[in-house]
């Protein structure tokens, strides 16, 4: 019924401006087509300048607004290459947009139609054209060149102390593993992946270094604070994204094509909390690739900590190979060991 | 039959009477004047009402889907009486969801701005401004249509499957795309949409060859390419890059096609979905991204060039000026196109692209900035010192310069692929390419509808509706789109039909009811508008002046009512470039009048 009633209005409002703007053709007819033409160019030439006073007014509202819900000062040492990046280009593309909108809006204005004034034949002048094909080049140039310089250290090779840490990505879940003592992510393949087997990465037994890997889901990644992370991405099913709003990082997560990314986070869960007003502050991982139904969903945590904390949380975990090979597991020394390990065929 | 056999001899005799002047007295059918026409200016009406037609429909998929943005959870149990399952008890569904957006963005980028824009002014225009009787080749021309026609119906059939039409995006990624078991949109609906898209690519390559071979083959006499009105040059290049690139992105669906019915591996490799281990390996998920964008990112600027054509014709004509720097526009013209090739790469920075590769990326990608800016300052200059006519036509093409600045400078952002690590597919993105190609190009179709619409009608559209429909449009396109880039700035991914379950994303929640009120504000305008140009077809004021605008181009020294031919008797010949306006005292001086003797140079 309620909708019944918004389609009638709509179409009585439809019905009313049709017939007002019918009637203000003939009304212009017959008071002399010029005269109401010229009367209408005043009153658009007026409106143009009123879009141009009142749109900078909403630019100024919008941000005054808006400016605290955006994410706040960033949390790792990338993310502070990426904002100065951004603020620069602000800057630049600011005055361009102010002075172009106004000088547009301005021209509609002041060169609106008059029986005094005839248009000025004025079809080229190269040095004026010069001008200003030179100066946006000489502002790129700057904005190129800044951009550059910080893309090659964002993306540039991972500090040789880098934590690693795998991020897989499927529908619509995030799964993390750590390589162990040795610090090295042992060898997988895909065809190993097997939720039964408790083999969710497809994890091959047989390299060793594999033994001392922990896998980790349903529980935030932890990681150290101002100590570089090197993340190896991947993906079982579709293209995922590995988004860190607050990291200003991301990279895609590519079934079949490893990516990585590194950076340094540089406060802690607790500090963003007393920044933030909010004891329930998390960082989030969003999926930024569209995956499925549960794209918008697909969310996963980190906790970033100091040395100690990470130490005791990692001490906690026990690695995968002897969840999935109790009796080879030290803690359970005395299983029988001449059991065959069902262990599945390794690929070479 | 003895009709038809009476009739004939007179036609054979007319034509003996004009013999090669007089075209357009042909005793046409109904069928063959207004279906299988191979008039290019029915052609083009037919294009433009299509896409119109699909403008509703993929409008509407929007106001759809910012429902559940605005009001997420919340039920409208309307649409469960239209989507049935789809929206049970009136929720949105997030196949739902996925499904509007997907076909959203499909209908609008190709069926609306692609076919729409230059399937109806390059119909429309090149043959009537180059002074041609019709394009090269009109049956092809006709084919052009009818087999974007047929991929509309594909298009169209997909959206009754049981399992809905495609929603992995209008980007169609794979594996999300090839696999049927990733999701609804995956199955049956996937396929009519890569097939949809196979015949829409011949029909614009059709379209596309008959433009470049009219324009290069067919202008009259004086008609050099350097006297072309600047929409004709739009349309040349936008048919270049068309022509260029479809193919590439026909090889991408076709491969696409493969490797989800006949087990290839052409995108797919060590992929393990829902617990099942697919036997693919050696396959490049990014392959299809490569072609996809090499299509892509061209496609741009074929849905932007037409509109930057005819918004120069437009605000030149209205503003009794020449157009500022003619060589300049047309220099810029080239670069763009040029460009528009070599920067595809700029929407994979995120990919794991090398990042080398990416740097090369960001500079071809802000040069584009370069021809853009030399757009932006010439337009302004042809409006200085004018004597400007605001027809709601020149409302549209200033608006049009006002969002291509906007959306042009957010690119910028975007284009530097350090900034862009953040921004990458969140709302910037969104509000970015809405303002620059999507509202921006709306905003020259509306134009250029306004402008040509007498010349298609032979009557006006109702200009209170259309300064109203103005000046919702463009207050309401800033009022969704400029805010939104906030949401971007805050890191909100693109797609998230839910942020509830967020901590940082969940702050917007007013932002998105007012932007969801606006969009429907905005869309009730463009039906307003749809009303007046269905209505103005029938009972708009007629046009009594054949040349109402007081322009010089060719096709306004046609009848008011042109038929098939165009002009009665000779082809007029060309003596002058098409911006003599304000040139020695004279308002306008048409291209058909020769130099005269003490006429001042430019």
């Amino acid at each position: 019924m309620q909708t019944f009633f918004i389609v009638l209005i709509l179409g009585l409002g439809f019905l009313i401006t049709f017939q007002i703007a019918k009637a203000s053709e003939y009304v212009g007819i017959m008071r002399g087509e010029e005269k109401s033409k010229k009367q209408t160019n005043k009153i658009n030439a007026f409106l143009l300048l009123v879009f141009l006073i009142g749109g900078m007014i909403g630019v100024y509202y919008c941000n005054e607004r808006l400016k605290d819900k955006i994410l706040g000062a960033p949390a790792s040492d990338h993310g502070v290459y990426i904002d100065t990046m951004l603020y620069i280009t602000i800057a630049i593309t600011g005055v361009v947009f102010f002075i172009t909108q106004v000088i547009l809006f301005w021209f509609s204005f002041k060169y609106q139609e008059s029986d005094k004034r005839k248009a000025y034949y004025y079809p080229h002048n190269n040095k004026l054209e010069l001008i200003w094909t030179v100066i946006p080049a000489i502002a790129l140039t700057v904005l190129v060149g800044f951009g550059i310089f910080y893309w090659f250290k964002i993306t540039g090779e991972a500090p040789k102390n880098a934590m690693v840490v795998e991020i897989t990505g499927s529908q619509f879940k995030w799964e993390f593993r750590y390589p162990g003592k040795d610090k090295i992510l042992g060898k997988k393949y895909f065809k190993q992946i097997d939720d039964a087997a408790n083999n969710q990465l497809g994890q091959l037994w047989d390299d060793p270094a594999n033994h001392d890997d922990i896998y980790i889901t349903g529980e935030p990644m932890h990681l150290v604070v101002n100590r570089p992370v090197k993340l190896v991405i991947g993906a079982k099913d579709v293209i995922h994204d590995v988004g860190l709003a607050h990291f200003r990082m991301k990279m895609d997560a590519v079934p079949g094509t490893p990516t990585t990314m590194w950076f340094t986070p540089t406060k802690t869960t607790k500090q963003m909390r007393e920044e933030t007003n909010n004891p329930a502050f998390m960082f989030e991982i969003s999926c930024d690739q569209m995956c499925g139904r549960g794209h918008f969903g697909m969310r996963g945590e980190i906790i970033v900590e100091n040395q100690e904390e990470y130490d005791a949380w990692i001490l906690s975990k026990k690695p995968k190979y002897f969840s999935v090979f109790p009796d080879r597991d030290p803690a359970n020394q005395k299983a029988d060991t001449t059991k065959p390990a069902a262990a599945p065929v390794a690929r070479n | 039959m003895s009709e038809a056999t009476h009739i004939h001899p007179e036609v054979a005799v007319s034509h003996d009477v004009h013999h090669g002047g007089d075209h357009g007295h042909h005793h046409q059918s109904f069928i063959t004047k207004y279906i299988f026409s191979t008039d290019h200016k029915m052609i083009g009406k037919q294009f433009l009402i299509t896409g119109i037609i699909w403008a509703i429909v993929g409008g509407l998929f929007s106001v759809l889907f910012r429902l559940q943005l605005g009001y997420p959870g919340q039920t409208f149990p309307i649409l469960e009486t239209f989507f049935g399952h789809y929206a049970e008890g009136g929720l949105i569904k997030p196949e739902f969801y996925y499904a509007l957006v997907t076909m959203h963005g499909t209908i609008l980028v190709f069926f609306v701005l692609t076919a729409g824009l230059s399937g109806t002014f390059a119909n429309l225009l090149i043959p009537l401004q180059v002074g041609a009787r019709d394009m090269a080749s009109p049956f092809l021309n006709m084919l052009s249509y009818w087999f974007f026609f047929l991929a509309g119906i594909v298009m169209l059939s997909s959206m009754f499957v049981q399992t809905g039409p495609a929603s992995g995006g209008w980007t169609m990624y794979p594996p999300l795309s090839a696999l049927h078991q990733a999701g609804d949109g995956s199955k049956i609906g996937a396929d009519l949409w890569l097939v949809s898209m196979a015949l829409f690519i011949v029909s614009s390559l059709m379209g596309g060859l008959n433009y470049i071979s009219t324009i290069l083959n067919m202008r009259t006499k004086g008609m050099s390419m350097t006297r072309l009105p600047l929409p004709i040059w739009a349309l040349f290049f936008t048919a270049v890059l068309g022509v260029l690139s479809f193919p590439v992105l026909l090889s991408g669906a076709i491969l696409l096609l493969f490797d989800r019915n006949l087990g290839t591996s052409f995108y797919l490799s060590d992929i393990v979905v829902n617990g099942e281990v697919l036997p693919n390996e050696g396959g490049s998920a990014i392959l299809y991204q490569h072609l996809f964008w090499f299509l892509g990112h061209p496609e741009v600027y074929i849905i932007l060039l037409p509109a930057m054509g005819m918004v120069s014709e437009i605000l030149s004509v209205n503003s009794r000026k020449p157009i500022f720097g003619y060589m300049a526009m047309l220099g810029s013209l080239f670069a763009i196109a040029i460009l528009a090739f070599l920067v595809w790469a700029h929407h994979m920075f995120v990919t794991g692209l090398n990042p080398f590769l990416g740097s090369v990326f960001v500079l071809l990608t802000l040069l584009i900035a370069v021809p853009s800016a030399i757009k932006v300052f010439n337009w302004l200059t042809t409006l200085w010192r004018g004597n400007i006519r605001f027809t709601p036509a020149t409302l549209f093409a200033i608006g049009f310069v006002s969002l291509f600045i906007s959306g042009g400078l957010t690119g910028i952002f975007l284009g530097n692929s350090t900034i862009d690590i953040h921004l990458h597919d969140t709302m910037f993105v969104v509000a970015h390419f809405h303002i620059v190609m999507g509202v921006a190009s709306m905003f020259g179709m509306h134009a250029g509808i306004y402008h040509w619409f007498p010349k298609m009608y032979g009557r006006y559209l109702n200009s209170t509706l259309g300064y109203l429909h103005f000046w919702v449009t463009i207050v309401g396109a800033y009022l969704i789109f400029w805010p939104m880039h906030y949401q971007g700035l805050a890191g909100i991914p693109r797609r998230y039909l839910d942020k509830s379950s967020w901590l940082s994303f969940n702050e917007f929640g007013d932002l998105d009811k007012m932007i969801t009120i606006v969009s429907i504000v905005v869309f009730a305008a463009q039906l307003m508008f749809v009303f007046n140009f269905f209505y103005s077809i029938f009972k708009g004021r007629k046009v009594t002046n054949p040349n109402p605008w007081g322009a010089n181009t060719l096709e306004w020294s046609t009848p008011i009512n042109p038929g098939h031919g165009n002009w009665e008797g000779e082809i007029p010949e060309v003596h002058r470039w098409a911006y003599d306006y304000g040139k020695d005292g004279r308002e306008f001086i048409p291209q058909t009048e020769p130099i005269g003797a003490n006429e001042s140079k430019h």
